[in-house]
């Protein structure tokens, strides 16, 4: 069967992009053995991928790594949820409030360019070496992206619907509530998908700078004592912390825009 | 057909006072707007005055920027600063109003409803139980013609079975005045044909009254009882047309002699209004055009 033909079967058409993302990673997996083997990677740089491999029931058993994981994923999930309830929030008063908006819109956007990892130490100072520090870094970190999304989705309205609630004799709070906020819904999701990107790379970030946690601090761990594959392994759990995450908001945003 | 076309003059569309006579559902008097811009305000309406009978089918027609709607956002409600009176079923109206029904020009449906979430979105305004008001919706859903689509989508319609779900959706609030701008204006000149028939099978099914805004004439003496020409800036009422069709109508009356009359007596008015409009637009690209220099 060609491959053309193997794509517009059925078969192919549903599992198809899965296996060619599969193949595509084990090809990869394939090519870095190789070029460790030849010589074209330093091995200690970078670990054989079979080494990283074997490594994940050493950090397994002997790291606890689902216990971090845990409270990896944990600190993530606390974080988005503070993003969706202050973020959105956050967005709909700049929204409906002009003179605000338009004293704090420039300050958002740099804020969201603005290296907030680095106010680590005041966070360590305000809140302890805690999950908390590690979870409004996540959060502050992915805030503005949230709240300039949500005012950009929410200005987008189409003024002809805001028109069909106002003829219905709709009051603002249900045309925001009823209107406004479901149009808005597939930009504030793009926000706040970013928002959870930049989230988690300050959670693990943190973790790892300030030796305390999850998964960061595994890494530390694991990178101080030049366990090299155990890195590596540690690695790809963070990965799959994305992973996991990214499929609950996906499906979380299919549920809530559907045809949108 | 041999009908022979009759022109009222613009008199009698003019209520006698506020509430006019019992069988006025609607009436505007004297309504004037102003809209102010940078080079001071411009008199988009002005002094329009006029009174719709109860299940009467009546279109305003004019050229571009004559204030059709203005017109049509001052019934309803959507515009409230504006001197003179609209009353509905005598009384007075300022702002929008649940008697009002409201079909706009452009795409209205909500994309996130379904078509069946959409009809029955003013119900479920009400507070009407899920079951009832998607009972009610289908009624309306299958009355536009579009029963079995109830659990699409709108991007899954083309365009004129959405305007049929936003046409739908406003009667479906059983709206004592149905208020159409130009809703047809997106749609290729067959599917308006049909939906015209659809809208006039509606309009005699319910009694419906209706007021349609229309740059087109073909559309507004198929459907109409009465035609309210609209001059060029300011708009004013220039006439009124009675249009003497039978009815029940379908879109085979665009056939008639009748028709052909109605429409070019309405564009003899029109083409003389459209050519200042047109006038008037190139003279002011020219000014914008000349202080850019």
């Amino acid at each position: 069967m060609s491959s053309t033909a193997f794509a517009r079967s059925r078969f192919g058409s549903r599992f198809g992009p899965a296996l060619l993302g599969f193949g595509t990673l084990v090809g990869l997996i394939a090519l870095m053995q190789g070029l460790i083997y030849f010589g074209v990677l330093n091995e200690f740089i970078v670990p054989y991928p079979i080494d990283i491999f074997r490594a994940f029931e050493r950090i397994i058993v002997e790291e606890h790594v689902f216990d971090r994981f845990l409270l990896t994923l944990q600190e993530c999930v606390t974080a988005a949820v503070l993003l969706a309830i202050f973020g959105i929030s956050i967005g709909a008063i700049l929204y409906k409030v002009d003179l605000l908006r338009r004293a704090t819109e420039t300050w958002v956007a740099a804020a969201a360019a603005a290296p907030t990892v680095l106010m680590y130490p005041l966070f360590l100072v305000i809140f302890g070496r805690s999950a908390w520090t590690i979870i409004m870094m996540g959060f502050i970190a992915g805030l503005p992206a949230v709240i300039l999304k949500t005012i950009e989705g929410l200005s987008g309205t189409r003024r002809v619907l805001i028109n069909v609630g106002r003829s219905f004799n709709l009051t603002h709070w249900q045309i925001f509530w009823k209107i406004q906020l479901p149009s808005a819904l597939p930009t504030i999701f793009t926000g706040f998908k970013l928002g959870l990107i930049f989230a988690l790379i300050n959670v693990v970030g943190v973790e790892f700078l300030i030796n305390f946690g999850g998964l960061g601090q595994l890494i530390n761990d694991l990178a101080e004592r030049y366990d090299l594959a155990g890195t590596y392994a540690a690695i790809c759990f963070v990965i799959l912390v994305s992973v996991l995450f990214f499929m609950v908001v996906e499906r979380i945003e299919r549920w809530l825009t559907r045809a949108v | 057909m041999s009908v022979a076309p009759t022109t009222v003059a613009s008199v009698s569309a003019a209520p006698s006072e506020a509430g006019g006579a019992a069988d006025n559902i609607l009436v505007v008097k004297d309504v004037t707007k102003r809209f102010p811009t940078p080079d001071g305000s411009v008199l988009a309406v002005d002094d329009v005055s006029m009174a719709v009978r109860q299940g009467e089918f009546v279109s305003v027609i004019g050229p571009s920027g004559c204030g059709k709607s203005t017109l049509f956002n001052v019934v309803g409600g959507l515009l409230t600063e504006y001197e003179g009176r609209v009353a509905v079923a005598g009384q007075p109206i300022k702002g929008p109003h649940a008697s009002v029904g409201m079909v706009f020009q452009e795409e209205s449906t909500f994309p996130w409803r379904t078509v069946i979430e959409n009809v029955a979105f003013p119900l479920e305004l009400e507070g009407m139980a899920k079951a009832k008001r998607h009972e009610k919706a289908r009624h309306f859903i299958n009355m536009v013609g579009l029963g079995g689509f109830e659990n699409r989508y709108p991007n899954e319609l083309s365009g004129g079975m959405r305007q049929r779900v936003s046409l739908a959706r406003t009667l479906a609030s059983e709206p004592k005045i149905l208020l159409m701008d130009e809703p047809f204006a997106a749609l290729d000149e067959q599917t308006r044909l049909l939906l015209g028939d659809k809208v006039l099978q509606i309009q005699q099914q319910l009694k419906q009254t209706t007021m349609l805004i229309t740059h087109n004439i073909t559309e507004a003496v198929q459907l109409s009882d009465r035609i309210f020409v609209m001059t060029y800036r300011p708009g004013k009422i220039k006439r009124v047309v009675e249009i003497d069709l039978p009815r029940p109508r379908t879109s085979e009356v665009v056939g008639s002699d009748a028709f052909g009359h109605y429409v070019a007596q309405i564009w003899a008015d029109l083409r003389e209004e459209a050519s200042r409009g047109m006038t008037d637009d190139e003279s002011r690209r020219s000014n914008t055009g000349t202080r850019r220099k």
